[in-house]
């Protein structure tokens, strides 16, 4: 990360003198390694397709990090001009006032396009306001799928299940072909937020979060805690694999053929791909049939760029040039085929489609088909304050369900008033 | 990014919080066990190197060694050791019995983080404490010689108390290692996990701060580590050092 800091300083150095007409804008981001190299690429494009402005693109370490400097910098008035704040965040920037600049206004500013109707479904509103006028560009979103050992399946002669009921059937027949049925990378992310959402269940008082800071979290209900109940049960019986909090050991008892079944990211597929040594297939999420209206569509996870303001025309100008540059067709597909992140606007996923992507690997496909499932009224997201810690506490809790230090109940019982306490303080402290 | 005075409500609210009261626990239970393993194992290890005559320079050397790793790196080495799927001391202790499980519990847990810390911390107190035992002039161990045979006796009569500075000094110094520096070896290894069992107060206020966006909750904390590290190291000095003589 630090080199690349250095490499992108000496870019500016490098460039300063010489293009001193362009507009120089910083965009702050969370992606290493391979997506970092996508990135990288996708602002060298961007400064090759024009010469009025140059977008120097800086690695800021993890989500977290980010948004923490991002933070800082704007309380000292040295903010860039975009920074990439991932989904339990957003409502820490958004909540800010004055902090950002809706995208809708900055690209409408320019004298450019926007409609919000070119977004797919699933990612059109997760970073608007609560009259619908988008405020963060979703960047890299992803969402939660099912991957399945071919084999492993085929040793037990079963089929990837479609709903949790369907897990139930199939579980014991892969104990007896010696695999654990399940492991999954992210409690909070996919058996929470996403439960809900596929569910279409609410999750927070005022819309989800969207209407007011002065919210409660929703989470201490009966279908939720019922889930949990049957994840303790599977685990007890040796269906389900818990590695604790960690994403990569989770995902290491699937690529070591121990779970015959993960649950991930769709940007998951790519690294995947690479280090598997058997055949994988993808499905969507599973879902309880009965609870709720299931199967509705699931959040988006991933990250999204928010504009700061306190900047000159100029340079906001040369943000929605950026903007625009980043939703086209071609940029969107690119970044899709590159890092499996899903196109966020129809026409990208069209271009896909026509291109005969989907035919040459159909698994890129799925993610994208569960966020353009029908929605409900609860699927277009959450907005919560300090929402960060509120997955600490999830996570807390978690652990101690699947240790037994905390029965279900208790443990639901904490999270609501843990993650009350918490929206509390951000309340107190945004308003 | 906007922010409100609230006078101290967020002292108070740290100071009700059961998360933090138990990371607190936490916090003294390691800090202790860290300091009194660290110190006893690197003093068993100088007192005996000491004594070595062949090939001394070898073993002082390989004991050393660990002093040139850095807190993050060791808890990596720790973490892949104790990796569920293929660390070999996961493996050994469960294969002798032990059901063995950090993951889930919050004393294997400890076990395993405490481990990392006081592996990392004893090549330092080791160089400390030889130096202090090639300190200790020959006339004097050798006149014990003649008046005591027991060398455990002499150890506890004469050699242990001459250590005694460097015992403090490092006491004090392993103390802050605990406390602050360990934050290395808990980013890696276990995140604070399971159920926060195994967040140290410094863990806990980069989480809260860092992580969370919690700027006032997470500079109450500070705030309170600052004053708990501050009365730590004036009973230390007031009270401990007084048995300690020059």
């Amino acid at each position: 990360m630090f080199r690349k800091t250095l490499m992108a300083a000496a870019a500016v150095l490098a460039f300063g003198s010489t293009a001193n007409a362009a507009t120089e804008i910083t965009w702050w981001h969370a992606m290493d390694g391979r997506l970092g190299e996508v990135v990288d690429q996708i602002t060298a494009d961007f400064n090759a397709s024009q010469d009025e402005y140059h977008l120097v693109a800086v690695n800021k370490g993890g989500y977290e990090d980010t948004m923490t400097a991002g933070i800082a910098a704007f309380r000292a008035k040295n903010q860039p001009n975009i920074i990439q704040i991932f989904d339990a965040g957003a409502a820490t920037i958004i909540n800010a006032k004055g902090a950002v600049k809706p995208v809708q206004d900055i690209m409408e500013a320019d004298g450019g396009s926007f409609d919000i109707n070119d977004y797919i479904p699933g990612v059109r509103y997760f970073y608007a306001d609560s009259e619908g006028k988008m405020i963060g560009l979703p960047f890299n979103s992803s969402t939660p799928l099912l991957y399945f050992n071919k084999d492993a399946l085929a040793k037990a002669g079963v089929e990837a299940p479609k709903t949790w009921q369907d897990f139930e059937d199939i579980a014991p027949k892969l104990k007896d072909a010696g695999y654990e049925g399940l492991a999954q990378s992210h409690s909070p992310w996919i058996f929470f937020e996403n439960f809900m959402s596929r569910h279409n269940l609410q999750m927070a008082t005022a819309n989800n979060g969207y209407d007011s800071t002065d919210v409660k979290i929703l989470y201490n209900n009966d279908a939720l805690k019922d889930h949990w109940k049957h994840v303790k049960a599977w685990k007890d019986a040796g269906y389900y694999g818990y590695y604790g909090r960690a994403w990569g050991a989770n995902q290491d008892a699937f690529l070591q053929q121990k779970s015959a079944m993960w649950i991930g990211s769709s940007g998951s597929f790519g690294g995947l791909k690479k280090s598997a040594q058997f055949e994988f297939g993808t499905s969507t999420l599973p879902y309880w049939k009965g609870v709720g209206d299931a199967p509705k569509s699931t959040f988006i996870g991933g990250a999204a760029l928010f504009a700061f303001s306190g900047h000159s025309a100029e340079q906001d100008a040369g943000v929605a040039e950026f903007f625009q540059f980043l939703t086209k067709p071609e940029t969107q597909y690119y970044w899709h085929k590159e890092t499996g992140y899903v196109p966020i606007t129809n026409a990208a996923y069209e271009l896909a489609k026509k291109d005969g992507y989907y035919k040459e690997s159909p698994d890129a496909e799925v993610g994208i088909q569960q966020l353009s499932e029908e929605g409900g009224e609860w699927t277009k997201g959450y907005r919560l304050g300090f929402y960060v810690q509120i997955r600490e506490v999830i996570y807390r809790e978690v652990d101690k369900m699947m240790n037994g230090e905390a029965t279900i109940d208790e443990a639901f019982a904490t999270i609501e008033e843990e993650g009350n306490g918490l929206l509390k303080r951000f309340h107190d402290t945004y308003n | 990014m906007s922010s409100q005075f609230v006078w101290f409500r967020n002292f108070k609210d740290v100071l009700s919080s059961g998360s933090w009261l138990q990371s607190a626990i936490f916090t003294a239970v390691f800090s202790f066990l860290v300091a009194f393993l660290s110190i006893a194992i690197s003093l068993f290890l100088a007192v005996r190197a000491d004594e070595v005559v062949r090939g001394a320079k070898s073993y002082k050397t390989l004991l050393m060694w660990g002093y040139a790793i850095a807190p993050p790196v060791a808890g990596l080495l720790g973490t892949m050791l104790f990796n569920p799927l293929m660390g070999d001391l996961y493996i050994l202790l469960n294969s002798l019995g032990f059901e063995f499980n950090h993951i889930e519990n919050a004393n294997d847990a400890t076990f395993v983080v405490t481990l990392i810390a006081v592996w990392k911390q004893v090549s330092v107190n080791f160089i400390f404490f030889l130096s202090g035992l090639q300190g200790i002039p020959k006339s004097v161990t050798e006149a014990a010689t003649l008046d005591c045979k027991s060398a455990e006796r002499r150890f506890w009569t004469i050699t242990f108390p001459l250590l005694a500075p460097t015992t403090f000094f490092l006491m004090v110094i392993n103390l802050t290692y605990a406390f602050f520096e360990t934050f290395g070896i808990i980013d890696v290894s276990t995140k604070g996990s399971p159920g926060g069992s195994t967040a140290t107060l410094v863990y806990k206020v980069y989480v809260d701060g860092f992580l969370g966006a919690d700027l006032g909750g997470s500079s109450a904390q500070s705030v309170l580590l600052m004053i708990m590290v501050s009365v730590l190291t004036v009973f230390q000095f007031r009270f401990i050092e007084r048995k300690v003589h020059y």
